[in-house]
């Protein structure tokens, strides 16, 4: 809200220059967003009176001026504006004047005639659109004189931010009465008069929704000029405030908005077709606002109506069947209060946020009604003339906002703040404010005023309190705290712990966004029908993921589109799971492999150049499943996704239930995805990765015995068929089982393959015999032969 | 026997002109091997006592011992030039990089998150987490803010058809935490948060800090000294804080809690506006209507919450000037993080 700091003045007295006020004013709740100037920076403009207007000789649509700048001769000035007239006083910006935007004024010639500067328009100051042509001044105002200082141009205007529990302070006077309480002084307006009526015609008005529209203070103003212009002053109070001016009429119920933050709304009092009604919005009704919208209201909606039909959306917009104009001699001036519930929401559904609702939907003091117009009575009067008939009051008192009681404990007060304020100061803070405040046995009770609506319970009494004597006031006060312990259980892995495994490894980690591409998450996982967004942000962030994929792919994408050769990205999120009316929300963990196996570096072998490869990337999922405690309960089953490459894809499984995928893109997906080298990626659910408590086991203090073994046996053999089968035949006392080659080519069948084994045994309680040991070894190899079919190889 | 002497001095001089230990051992075997001229003498001892006296034998053995002392010492000095030379050649270039991976590293956000959850463990909070979609109760009903109410209008947020949203904050971790497990209680809820909004400073996910400490009298005062606390101790720097009134619907009085500028100390730079102040988080004391709704006596108790932007506290910590970057997840920006957590 902008406020210029002059207009506040008015209203109370300011001990503060602007900054002081605004640094109170933030201190107090009401933030400074911005404090500027009534008008950008300019120098070397004067108040300028046209002596003669004579025709170019070289151009009709130019004059050469005689323009008395208050020196002892005038100067030339060459204008193009239709309204450069003999008499005018308008704005000279002198040879060496710099105007916003850094335009320098220089003596120039227009078509063969010298300028000796220029007058300039509204806008060329910056002060707004304005009309078109050079700016009009007074005929009063003084020529010679600098226009800043005439115009009071060096105003400060404070930019508030007023909070939307404070809808009584959108206004000069809100914030009058809030500088009042805090500098502990009254706030005194100007003095309104209203003379007696001069008709005593008025306008019926039925409140026929009371509850919504309880009180309706109207008043016919005959016979007014709106074509006249409104006066400078007022145009740039407006201006200064950010309110455009329209017409005297329009421009005094803004004026009045501005002022005291009670909206008000004229009639063309020739349009409107006799009883005006307060009422809701009949089943659809339709109605055209002043903007030209065509509105199709609906029941809530609370509506102004005459025997013909609507004429307002109450306390967002008028209709434009009556809305006055330039031809307007007549005019019936509402102002009203509307309850908050009747008007919240509406304008946003809508979408007609105006000055106007906004200060009905926060509260406007339902007592403010007839001082509110006869303050836009006394400033019309000498702008637009015309004779005003008596205010007529409709209303409905019981259904006018309460202000009941609110009781305040000093205990309380004492509790929730953490400090004794003396009852004296917590007294004058509330009074201060406006409210009515009388001491009981525990503390007061506080009747607050008509234009607060925020005041219901002791904790807004208890804000109030705080705001006013400052919350610097408050100390800082350390909690005694509990020494209590809380269940950590131990199989929960720490997240950090989690994270740095796999940075150890080389991958870097990513956050992308939880909504993705519905067509890239379509390709991946046709099956899964993603969680929409009714408003999405864009069309490709459409739809919840329901893998961490979508999004590691685009980003794995775009870093290779940065000329990064070598991608290892991972997340820890959420994936989102629809399950009927419920959706799963999956802590998860995924990552994407994309590019060389090792970065480029010195000393290593062709073959960690090469790209990284399914086996690269299950070795890093491994190390975070070792991790566990438990790497042994985990396997892997060669089966289909969608997103993998249907040879080389793993369902990760513990214990047999399934925990993640690991598998390399799909080489459709590759292609239309434009990646080089085919990017491997894993997800697994945390739930997964629960930790086991390490348990000690006995080391035995006997040799070990190694045994290797090449077993040749058909390709579709997976390892997991085999080591099962060496497991079972080389009973416990196998230790461990390396795999330490896989052969396919010379010397091999086709379609078979040779694996490398070492056996490791030993035994607890004894050494191993060579006889032990090849007993162990014969029945392995025999059990390979009948059960896998397999040749040893010597 | 004066040739005792030169034949020492001769074995001396050959000892001295050995380069190998090969050649050493040829002296060896010529002086003192089975068949070596001293050895033959000592053989010969008999003889030698009778024609030279019976000092002669000690004299041999005395030149045999500096012999081979000298064949000793002559092989340890070119085993040692050995070594020498054999290392000398074995040099290497240590400025050359190690071989293998390189290490990753984590997120700034969740570089920050995590040290800001290790800030408030060790004051006694606990870590709470929450569904990032959310129903209208949880995310607006139970916090005070009712259909049609001003303050939604600040959230703008990203809906499901069938009524369910995004959390536009973290604070509906305040009502189910308070549902779940009552007063008193102390945690944080760092998570996801989103809103439809997406320009230079915001993203439609960005990430929030809840606060929320409920108990018999927890007070204002005591949320004043978290709060500055906190700063203090997650930015490392003695640091002013203020609050300011401000407005809430779930929190009654509420506050805006600004720190002096982390860049420039409150003297006023670009970050800050030239104010000297960075608003950082709000906070305020949780609203009867909000205890209420969640199950808990709101006489009994009291409480405070407070809600900060983890992105923002991460940008100001790492330097990071625009908030597009943390989810750009450009390798470039994030490598830059690679660093322990804390």
């Amino acid at each position: 809200m902008k406020l210029p700091y002059g207009w506040l003045a008015e209203w109370v007295r300011l001990p503060w220059e602007a900054p002081e006020l605004g640094a109170r004013l933030t201190m107090a709740g009401f933030e400074l967003e911005a404090l500027e100037s009534a008008a950008p920076e300019f120098t070397g403009v004067i108040v300028a009176e046209i002596l003669s207007a004579e025709p170019h000789p070289q151009a009709d649509k130019l004059r050469v001026c005689r323009v008395s700048s208050g020196g002892a001769t005038p100067v030339q000035i060459v204008c193009g504006a239709p309204n450069a007239r003999v008499g005018l006083k308008s704005a000279l910006a002198e040879i060496g004047a710099t105007l916003p935007g850094e335009v320098r004024i220089k003596a120039a010639r227009l078509r063969g005639v010298e300028s000796q500067g220029m007058l300039a328009s509204a806008k060329e100051l910056g002060l707004g659109e304005g009309a078109s042509g050079i700016l009009e001044l007074p005929a009063d105002a003084p020529v010679g004189t600098p226009l800043r200082e005439y115009l009071k141009l060096d105003e400060p205007v404070l930019d508030l931010n007023v909070t939307p529990n404070r809808g009584d302070a959108m206004s000069v006077l809100g914030i009058a009465r809030e500088v009042a309480a805090l500098t502990g002084t009254a706030c005194t307006g100007p003095a309104i008069s209203v003379g007696a009526p001069a008709h005593d015609e008025v306008l019926p008005v039925a409140l026929e929704a009371p509850a919504a529209c309880p009180r309706f203070a109207g008043c016919i103003v005959r016979g007014i000029d709106n074509r006249a212009t409104t006066p400078l002053w007022l145009r740039e109070r407006l201006r200064r405030a950010g309110v455009r001016s329209i017409s005297p009429v329009v421009d005094v119920t803004n004026y009045v908005m501005l002022e005291l933050g009670q909206p008000m709304h004229a009639y063309d009092l020739g349009k409107l077709r006799g009883l005006i009604r307060a009422r809701h919005a009949t089943p659809g009704e339709r109605l055209t606002l002043l903007d030209g919208k065509e509105l199709q209201t609906e029941t809530d909606m609370l509506l102004i109506a005459d025997e013909e039909g609507a004429v307002g959306l109450a306390g967002i917009m008028g209709g434009l069947r009556t809305a006055v104009s330039q031809e307007t001699h007549d005019v019936f001036l509402e102002s009203a209060f509307f309850a908050p519930e009747a008007i919240l929401g509406r304008a946003r559904r809508v979408g007609l946020v105006t000055d106007a609702s906004q200060r009905f939907e926060r509260g406007v003091d339902p007592s403010g009604q007839v001082r509110a117009i006869e303050r836009a009575l006394a400033l019309l009067k000498p702008i637009a003339g015309g004779a005003a008939g008596p205010v007529r009051v409709a209303e409905s008192v019981s259904h006018l906002p309460q202000r009941p009681p609110v009781a305040l404990r000093s205990a309380q007060l004492r509790r929730l703040l953490g400090v004794e304020f003396p009852a004296a100061r917590v007294q004058a803070a509330l009074q201060g404010l406006g409210m009515q405040v009388a001491t009981t046995e525990s503390g007061w009770r506080v009747t607050p005023p008509a234009h607060r609506f925020d005041i219901g319970i002791e904790a807004d009494l208890i804000e109030e309190v705080a705001r006013i004597v400052g919350f610097e006031a408050i100390p800082e006060t350390a909690a005694a705290v509990a020494q209590t312990f809380r269940r950590v259980p131990e199989e929960r892995a720490a997240e950090v712990a989690l994270l740095e495994a796999l940075a150890a490894r080389g991958y870097q980690e990513a956050i992308t966004l939880a909504f993705v591409d519905p067509a890239l998450q379509a390709r991946l996982f046709p099956e899964a029908a993603g969680l929409s967004l009714a408003n999405p942000i864009a069309s490709d962030l459409a739809v919840m993921r329901v893998s961490l994929w979508p999004g590691l792919l685009r980003a794995a994408l775009e870093n290779l589109h940065r000329q990064q050769e070598r991608i290892r990205l991972f997340e820890h999120g959420t994936r989102f799971i629809p399950q009927g009316a419920r959706t799963l929300e999956i802590d998860s963990l995924a990552g994407i492999a994309c590019g060389a196996r090792l970065p480029e570096q010195w000393g290593i072998g062709k073959e960690a150049r090469g790209p990284a490869d399914f086996y690269d990337v299950k070795n890093d999922v491994m190390g975070l499943l070792s991790a566990t405690g438990e790497g042994v309960a985990f396997s892997f089953e060669a089966a289909a996704h969608p997103a993998l490459h249907p040879g080389r894809s793993a369902r990760m499984l513990r214990r047999g239930e399934p925990v993640g995928w690991l598998g390399e893109l799909h080489p459709a997906l590759l292609k239309s995805m434009d990646f080089t080298y085919a990017p491997v990626l894993f997800e697994l659910d945390l739930t997964g990765l629960a930790l086991r408590r390490p348990h000690y086991q006995e080391i035995s203090r006997y040799p070990q015995v190694r045994r290797d073994l090449a077993v040749v046996l058909d390709e579709a053999v997976t390892l997991s068929a085999l080591t099962e089968r060496v497991t079972l035949a080389a009973s416990s006392l196998l230790r461990e089982l390396r795999v330490f080659d896989v052969y396919r080519g010379p010397g091999l069948e086709q379609g078979r393959k040779s694996i490398a084994l070492g056996l490791i045994f030993q035994d607890i309680s004894r050494t191993l015999t060579d006889d032990d040991v090849e007993r162990l070894m014969a029945s392995v190899v025999a059990d390979l032969r009948e059960s896998l079919n397999a040749r040893i190889r010597e | 026997m004066a040739d005792l002497t030169a034949l020492t001095g001769q074995a001396l001089a050959e000892v001295g002109a050995c380069g190998d230990l090969a050649a050493l051992e040829d002296v060896r075997v010529r002086w003192l091997g089975k068949k070596g001229r001293i050895t033959e003498l000592l053989k010969s001892a008999g003889k030698l006592v009778a024609s030279e006296g019976p000092e002669a034998v000690a004299r041999v053995q005395k030149s045999r011992t500096e012999i081979q002392g000298a064949l000793e010492a002559r092989r340890a000095a070119i085993s040692r030039a050995d070594t020498e030379r054999r290392l000398s050649a074995e040099r290497i270039d240590v400025t050359l990089p190690g071989r293998g991976e390189e290490s990753g590293g984590l997120h700034p956000v969740t570089k920050a998150r995590l040290r800001i959850e290790t800030l408030f463990r060790r004051a006694g909070f606990e870590v709470a987490a929450g569904p990032e979609i959310e129903d209208d109760f949880h995310n607006f009903e139970a916090l005070n803010i009712p259909a049609n109410h001003p303050a939604r209008a600040m959230h703008d947020t990203f809906y499901f058809p069938d009524g369910r949203l995004l959390r536009t904050h973290t604070s509906p971790v305040q009502i189910r935490a308070l549902q779940e497990h009552g007063a008193p209680l102390a945690i944080i809820a760092p998570g996801r948060v989103y809103r439809c909004d997406s320009d230079m400073t915001h993203s439609p996910m960005f990430h929030q800090l809840e606060g929320l400490v409920v108990g018999e009298n927890v007070s204002f005062a005591n949320m004043k000294a978290v709060l500055h606390g906190f700063l203090q101790t997650f930015f490392e720097r003695d640091l002013a804080m203020r609050l300011r009134p401000s407005y809430f619907p779930f929190t009654e009085p509420s506050a805006e809690v600004d720190m002096s500028c982390v860049f420039c100390a409150g003297k006023g730079c670009r970050t800050c506006k030239f104010s000297g102040w960075l608003e950082i988080a709000g906070c305020g004391m949780v609203h009867p209507n909000v205890l209420r709704a969640s199950g808990v006596d709101a006489e009994c108790f009291t409480g405070y919450a407070f809600g900060a932007g983890i992105d923002r506290l991460a940008m100001l910590r790492y330097g990071v000037n625009d908030l597009r970057l943390f989810f750009d997840n450009d390798l470039r920006f994030l490598r830059q993080f690679r660093s322990f957590s804390a």
